[in-house]
């Protein structure tokens, strides 16, 4: 078991022994939060910072439960509100934390990139939840979990991953780990929501979604990012519905034990018939939410033992 | 006034296209003569021993960002004029994005006056084209010509209102005015930071297609057929736009095109990890789109090479790489870092100096870029050979936002002459 990052910024910088270490040990918190003592020690005298640039409720509880549950101290600062309205630049807020001394810093930014350079310039390990449109490796890392105890593995799957790819920080993420757990991933989507360089990621693309659900063992559902959209995408959300919403009739043609996911907040009735959510034969909506903490656990347990073993080393 | 005789030179001449041992000698301002032998006898002349190293035509940068007035903090003549000595640039052409811009006689006049004072090197100024260069009146071209505008433009604002641009160049063709274009389509590369393709979706930034720079210039071209207007494209970086410039000139219009040396020596890879300091407009490209660029300047296409130097200081650029300040210094670190296309075989000294220092004087009506009896003695000498790594504190400019920090190059000014003056002894 081998785990060798400092922060965790994204899927790209981690091997696939690495991505298993997470799993494994998450799958072992899974079972630690469904008993009914949910106290451990592991991150017990460390301070865990979220800072969440962006509009979050889901990721934030979740990494907050995680941070707790594990016996962290935990803040969480709303940044909108803050100095940051005051002209205050990322890196000053940066240095600024930095001299509170806190252990774990999660992160969440509007900028791509963002992130990476606030791990640059302070001493904890710093963890992406998320930065513009370049990744969210949590979110990624809780799917790939949900996909192995949904089917018994991660490996030669069928994925299609389907909806706003140009909009999507998940979509990265989940591309990048499917690819080196060695899946074959299609994505699934009108032309104009294909983020540029596409056919370079070793995916298969398909703008018809009946043809892209064929025999596919997994459905990931993405939410249209209308919040991020500078107009013009699509021509409307009943016409984005009729082609690309997720229905009983759509899932047809994948396979019969195909899993339904969504990273949530779901637009129902946008991208995906409520009914088909709330299938609890089909959908896994709320397993990934529950894995969310598992995985989040794991890799704060992970990132701290490292901290631990190496304290000298420290940006100047 | 003292005669100066550099001897032992290797004499890098665009205008011929050779390289050739020789002497020159300088007096008055100019190259009195020219010596086609390494040590000639001139009676009476300080003699400066070149020990066979390279001596061209001074680089002569259009598109040089000054921070006066406005961002003085950023850039002053003084430190401009210094790394330009430093970098072998004996004129820099000015850019009017300053703060205010440079869009009235008074504003050009009192640019003028601070050059004059503070640089060391010739300083020849550019004014906007329309007024607050918001794309809407054009500026007084006839009170900013006679005052000394040696070009029109509203750099990287691109005028999207055609027919302003029109009205704009059909007046410029009247005085015979050189217009200087940003050939970008605007509403189409709006807020982008990289090129489009599988970096841009790898780190998640917006990016702009190389196709929004051939419309563009399709459409700066058009008006040149239209309006008869003298007109150059200040940065030509995509390989889909280089058959649109070749076949305006084959028309015969009066169009010329420059590129960057960022264009020319890094690509978008470069970028890595949001590191800003290569975050240049427009953004890097591709591979192939930088060795099209590349043999296009070989091929005579693209006439002119510039630094586009932009200073910018640490706090425009530590910041997250959408909102991060584009551009970077260049007038120090150019020569040396185009010394690698020579180096790797890809162009020749006297095509590199084409670009650099004649094409450019040319297309202002210089005199200068030429090693020729009774041009100026703006003179750069150089040893092309000597490797050093590049410190970006050790920069003259007042901002140190170089890509090329801690880069391995090739090739250091030894000295530069301006007007017959030497105004840097390395």
């Amino acid at each position: 078991m081998r785990f060798d990052q400092r922060h965790l910024l994204g899927i790209e910088p981690l091997r696939p022994d690495e991505i298993t270490t997470i799993l494994d040990l998450a799958d072992q918190y899974v079972t630690f939060n469904r008993s009914r003592d949910k106290h451990a020690n592991a991150l017990a005298g460390l301070t865990q910072i979220n800072m969440f640039f962006e509009n979050s409720t889901r990721t934030q509880a979740s990494f907050e439960i995680a941070g707790k549950r594990l016996g962290a101290d935990v803040m969480n600062m709303a940044m909108q509100a803050s100095s940051i309205k005051k002209g205050e630049t990322l890196i000053d807020t940066a240095m600024t934390l930095n001299a509170m001394h806190p252990d774990l810093l999660v992160v969440r930014h509007p900028h791509s990139g963002a992130v990476d350079l606030l791990s640059q310039k302070v001493n904890c390990a710093v963890l992406n939840a998320g930065d513009g449109k370049h990744e969210h490796p949590t979110q990624a890392l809780l799917d790939a979990l949900t996909i192995r105890r949904a089917k018994g593995r991660l490996h030669r799957l069928n994925i299609a991953i389907c909806g706003d790819i140009a909009h999507s920080r998940v979509a990265r993420s989940n591309i990048l780990l499917l690819h080196k757990m060695e899946n074959r991933i299609r994505l699934v989507g009108p032309s104009t929501l294909m983020p540029s360089g596409i056919e370079h990621f070793g995916v298969e693309v398909y703008d018809d979604m009946r043809k892209g659900l064929e025999d596919v063992d997994v459905v990931m559902m993405l939410r249209l990012q209308r919040e991020r959209m500078d107009g013009g995408f699509i021509p409307s959300e009943r016409e984005y519905y009729h082609r690309y919403g997720l229905d009983a009739a759509k899932l047809s043609v994948a396979k019969d034990d195909a899993i339904v996911m969504h990273p949530g907040p779901m637009n129902r009735g946008v991208e995906i018939d409520g009914t088909l959510a709330d299938d609890i034969n089909r959908s896994v909506i709320q397993d990934q939410v529950e894995m969310g903490v598992a995985v989040r656990m794991a890799a704060m347990d992970l990132l701290a033992r490292n901290l631990r073993a190496n304290p000298k080393e420290v940006m100047a | 006034m003292t005669k100066t005789l550099i001897t032992n030179a290797k004499l890098i001449d665009p205008e011929a296209d050779s390289v050739s041992p020789g002497a020159i000698l300088i007096e008055n301002g100019v190259i009195a003569e020219r010596f086609d032998t390494p040590a000639p006898d001139v009676a009476g002349a300080d003699i400066v021993d070149a020990g066979g190293k390279c001596l061209a035509p001074g680089i002569v940068d259009i598109g040089v960002k000054v921070g006066e007035p406005g961002e003085r903090h950023k850039e002053s003549y003084g430190t401009a004029g210094l790394a330009a000595a430093a970098g072998g640039v004996t004129t820099i052409v000015t850019r009017p994005d300053t703060t205010p811009c440079i869009d009235t006689p008074e504003a050009l006049e009192f640019i003028r006056r601070r050059a004059n004072e503070a640089a060391p090197v010739h300083v020849l100024p550019m004014a906007a084209l329309t007024k607050g260069r918001d794309g809407r009146e054009m500026t007084e071209f006839g009170f900013l010509m006679d005052a000394g505008a040696v070009a029109f433009t509203d750099c990287d604002n691109v005028v999207g209102d055609t027919k302003v641009l029109a009205r704009a160049m059909t007046y410029a063709q009247s005085l015979d005015a050189l217009v200087m274009g940003h050939p970008q389509e605007p509403t189409l590369s709006k807020g982008a930071a990289v090129s489009s393709g599988k970096f841009a979706t790898l780190r998640g930034l917006p990016a702009v297609s190389p196709m929004a720079e051939r419309m563009g210039l399709d459409r700066d071209i058009a008006l040149v057929e239209m309006t008869g207007a003298r007109y150059h494209a200040d940065v030509i970086t995509a390989a889909r736009a280089l058959p649109s410039l070749e076949r305006a000139k084959r028309n015969g219009f009066d169009v010329t095109a420059g590129t960057s040396m960022h264009h020319l020596t890094l690509n978008e890879l470069d970028v890595a990890d949001y590191r800003t300091f290569f975050k240049v407009k427009p953004p890097l490209r591709s591979e192939d789109d930088r060795q099209a660029i590349v043999a296009a300047v070989r091929d005579g296409l693209i006439d002119i090479i510039g630094s586009f130097h932009t200073p910018q200081d640490e706090e425009s650029k530590r910041l997250p790489y959408e909102e991060a300040a584009s551009g970077a210094v260049g007038l120090e670190t150019m020569l040396p870092v185009l010394l690698r296309l020579y180096h790797s075989g890809e162009l020749e000294l006297p095509t590199l100096f084409r670009a650099l220092s004649l094409n450019p004087a040319k297309r202002l009506g210089l005199d200068a870029g030429r090693l020729a009896k009774g041009a100026p003695a703006d003179l750069v000498l150089f040893d092309a050979d000597k490797p050093f790594v590049l410190d970006r504190f050790k920069l003259k400019s007042k901002s140190k936002n170089t890509p090329f920090d801690s880069a391995r190059l090739q090739g250091k000014v030894l000295g530069t002459w301006v007007s017959g003056q030497r105004v840097f002894e390395a």
